[in-house]
């Protein structure tokens, strides 16, 4: 298997780490050596969380080394920024639309970077950076929770892994009751089909 | 058997029950935590939380010594806590095996130092073994407990943040039924009286020279030729980045960091043109290289502060002539972004206290969890921090050291069981004067909501006694003792100042129970946007749940506030700074949760 460097960046209770749960699952059924790292600060809730997945017939680093990665999931804008050291040219970056503004632009003078300057810096060093309505997508269905599983959707479509893979893995992640809007939301993604 | 992709700490947890652990203990601390979490759901293993680090090491070790296989787990400096026990140890050895895992911290993801607790084998002369990845870190448990027993001595098991949570494959086995020791009467082994443990050090020192033996043979020491160019010695997570940047060079991995087998090390400099030692910290391979009289490099070229990467390794390792070529580095630069520091949650009691705190211009001696994050702005109301249960101390001691200006000792409830209370008996007998806020959240906040005796909880789920604080703080002899819920915050504020007067040690507990184990009465607040002129005073308060919202008040030329209905839990301390009632309070909700009922 070719090897392949994910990260995947956000906010604490984004569920930023069971996407990459999934992702690592779904690597480890396709064949893959996988191996995964979570860095996350010590709040419980609203630090910044970045993931490293990695698949490869032969891995050794949990973390993706700088300018190594080849598929980035922002789930975040503000957090798609702040980790651009690990993208290159042959990245390809898949952005949510969702801000969670930091508290220090509440009460202090930082400024939320506008989506003009979050596009144009990731398209400055990443080729391929392409926009995910993820959570306009999961409020439609219904459950602005589930945005995570469009991103996971729209990332399945650039991999050669099947769609049951996939569902299988988040079948046996998710609750019974959770499931079905989840398979939605991710077949949504993968179909890249943003006019539901 | 099944494989699944377990972090290290997982791995360990089933390590230590496929090698048959009976008795375990731990107090949470991250990065090691979740090793208990994982291991109290194996109902053949009896898993507690003990009040600290040193209980838990003699609750193992007194488990041993009964027969059974024992574990114990704990971040780095919670083996400072327990390292008395872990000398005592050392010299009585045990009977069945023990296995100590010690999570060391490269980087302070979560801690108030780095130390690297490799010192920790040699200085209390006990084996130590070192995964690098969760496989090793599975295995690595029945190896501790095997050695354990056949030497007769405590084992240790290093992690680091890093092995300890990035997840890898692991092969599952079945558990091994390992039958009970008898106990037998042994005095002169396990009572570490003067005259009994001068015969046992020798004993020790000739443990420590078998053990260097077996070192030298000891599978989890793998040598592997390749380019003899270079020479690496590593171990732990440093490998897995030596495989990455040095994939062609010839690699001495040790899976055992003390004793280090001085055979293989001599044959491995031999082969190599140049050695050098990839390790995280303290040059502690290093240093032993050297003694030995091989020229080696090590620190000259990779930090001794900080948690290593990829791009870091092979950074240094380019600079210092290794590799060909530096990480890849974009040309694009994004300039200073916004942090994202860790908060206080939206509806935090620990905020009314801090707020409070400030307001009052006290100097505060804090501690650690997650009301240590009052020091960081807009609250910025703390002065020092330093170790579990310092506070009281501290405070104390300033005090005593002619402070001027009043300052109050801040602690919270499992922190003051873990080590606050030895400092307020001794402030008690001593009878210095000052205030300890025991800040009540009814949990072990900052390491995920643990269970300790303040909650009553025990990690096997069941509902254990509940030590009463307040009660306990007046059998100690403290005679003003008042108690009052962070949500009267007038009140709070009033019995702060008058205990802050009193001439006597006094403790005000502020209960802030922990929005992730108890609801507030209300339901979300909501600004009244006519009302709102932007003055930020709510803003002041560093509540996640209050944001600027896009009306402007046109007067000013400043942004009206916003409360995001999500993320508020209706705590109303915004109501209360709020100098135009431009906030709305929640409706009360119908079936609000009393305190009570959560412990």
């Amino acid at each position: 298997m070719k090897k392949l460097n994910f990260l995947l960046a956000g906010v604490g209770g984004q569920g930023t780490l069971l996407a990459s749960d999934v992702l690592a699952e779904v690597g480890m059924r396709a064949g893959a050596e996988v191996k995964k790292s979570e860095v996350h600060g010590m709040s419980q809730r609203g630090g910044a969380v970045t993931s490293h997945v990695r698949w490869g017939d032969q891995v050794a680093s949990p973390l993706c080394e700088a300018g190594t990665v080849d598929y980035f999931v922002a789930q975040e804008k503000l957090e798609a920024l702040r980790w651009i050291e690990f993208l290159s040219p042959a990245s390809t970056v898949l952005l949510s639309d969702q801000s969670l503004p930091p508290t220090s632009t509440v009460f202090g003078d930082d400024r939320y970077p506008d989506d003009e300057q979050v596009l144009s810096t990731l398209r400055q060093v990443a080729s391929s950076v392409r926009r995910v309505p993820a959570t306009q997508i999961a409020e439609r269905l219904g459950n602005p929770r589930v945005a995570n599983s469009v991103l996971l959707g729209a990332l399945s479509a650039a991999l050669d892994v099947t769609e049951e893979d996939w569902l299988a893995v988040l079948a046996s992640r998710l609750p019974p009751n959770h499931f079905e809007i989840n398979r939605q939301a991710f077949l949504a993604g993968r179909q890249g089909d943003w006019a539901i | 058997m099944e494989k699944l992709i377990l972090s290290g700490n997982e791995a360990l947890a089933r390590g230590a029950w496929e090698a048959g652990v009976e008795v375990a203990a731990a107090y949470p601390g991250t990065p090691s935590t979740e090793i208990l979490e994982n291991l109290s759901r194996y109902p053949e293993v009896y898993a507690e939380w003990s009040a600290n680090e040193k209980v838990a090491l003699d609750l193992a070790i007194g488990a041993a010594y009964a027969g059974r296989r024992a574990f114990a787990a704990m971040k780095h400096v919670g083996l400072n806590v327990a390292s008395e026990s872990l000398f005592y140890a050392s010299y009585t050895g045990v009977n069945a095996g023990l296995a100590i895992v010690t999570a060391d911290d490269p980087g302070l993801h979560s801690s108030q130092n780095e130390q690297d607790n490799r010192h920790y084998a040699r200085f209390a002369k006990v084996p130590m073994l070192e995964p690098s990845d969760s496989q090793e870190a599975k295995d690595m448990v029945a190896q501790a407990l095997e050695l354990s027993e056949t030497f007769d001595t405590p084992v240790l098991i290093r992690t680091t943040t890093r092995t300890s949570h990035a997840k890898s494959i692991v092969q599952l086995a079945d558990r091994s039924q390992v039958p009970k020791r008898p106990y037998l009467k042994n005095p002169q082994k396990y009572v570490m009286i003067p005259g009994f443990a001068r015969k046992r050090h020798p004993l020790v020192e000739e443990r420590m020279l078998r053990l260097k033996a077996l070192a030298e043979t000891y599978p989890g020491n793998r040598l592997h030729y390749a380019d003899l160019g270079l020479g690496v010695i590593t171990s732990g997570a440093s490998y897995q980045y030596a495989r990455e940047v040095f994939p062609d060079a010839s690699l001495l991995k040790l899976g055992m960091p003390w004793p280090m087998p001085e055979g293989l090390i001599r044959e491995f400099a031999s082969k190599v043109e140049r050695l050098i030692v990839l390790e995280e910290l303290d040059p502690f391979f290093e240093d032993f290289v050297r003694s030995m009289g091989l020229p080696v490099e090590g620190k000259s070229i990779f930090p001794s502060v900080g948690e290593f990467s990829p791009e870091l390794v092979r950074q240094s390792a380019y600079q210092a002539g290794l590799v060909d070529r530096p990480p890849y580095r974009s040309q694009v630069q994004v300039g200073p972004l916004p942090m994202r520091p860790p908060v206080l949650c939206a509806g935090c009691g620990h905020r009314d206290v801090f707020w409070i705190l400030r307001k009052l211009k006290l100097i505060v001696n804090s501690d650690i969890g997650c009301y240590a994050l009052g020091v960081m702005p807009p609250l910025g109301s703390t002065d020092t921090i330093g170790c579990m249960g310092a506070s009281i101390g501290v405070a104390a001691g300033m005090r005593r050291g002619g402070l001027e200006g009043t300052n109050v000792a801040v602690i919270g409830d499992s922190t003051f069981f873990h080590a606050g209370l030895p400092a307020l008996a001794s402030a008690v007998y001593n009878g210095t004067p000052f205030t300890t806020i025991i800040v009540d959240n009814r949990t072990t906040g900052m390491t995920g909501h643990q269970g300790n005796p303040g909650s009553g909880l025990t990690l096997s789920g069941g509902r254990g006694h509940r030590v009463d604080i307040e009660a306990l703080v007046r059998a100690i002899g403290v005679e003003q003792v008042v108690s009052v819920p962070s949500t009267r915050r007038e009140e709070l504020e009033a019995a702060i100042q008058q205990a802050v007067r009193s001439d006597r040690p006094n403790v005000v507990i502020a209960e802030t129970p922990c929005v992730f184990v108890s609801a507030s009465e209300r339901e979300p607040y909501a600004v009244a946007l006519e009302d709102c002129n932007g003055c930020t005073l709510c803003f002041r308060i560093g509540c996640p749940a209050i944001y600027k919202s896009e009306v402007m008040d046109e007067k000013h030329n400043r942004p009206k506030a916003w409360i995001d209905p999500q993320a508020c839990v209706g705590c109303g301390l915004c109501y209360d700074v709020c100098a135009r009632q431009a906030i709305l309070p929640g409706a009360l909700k119908v079936e609000a949760r009393p305190v009570e009922a959560i412990a």
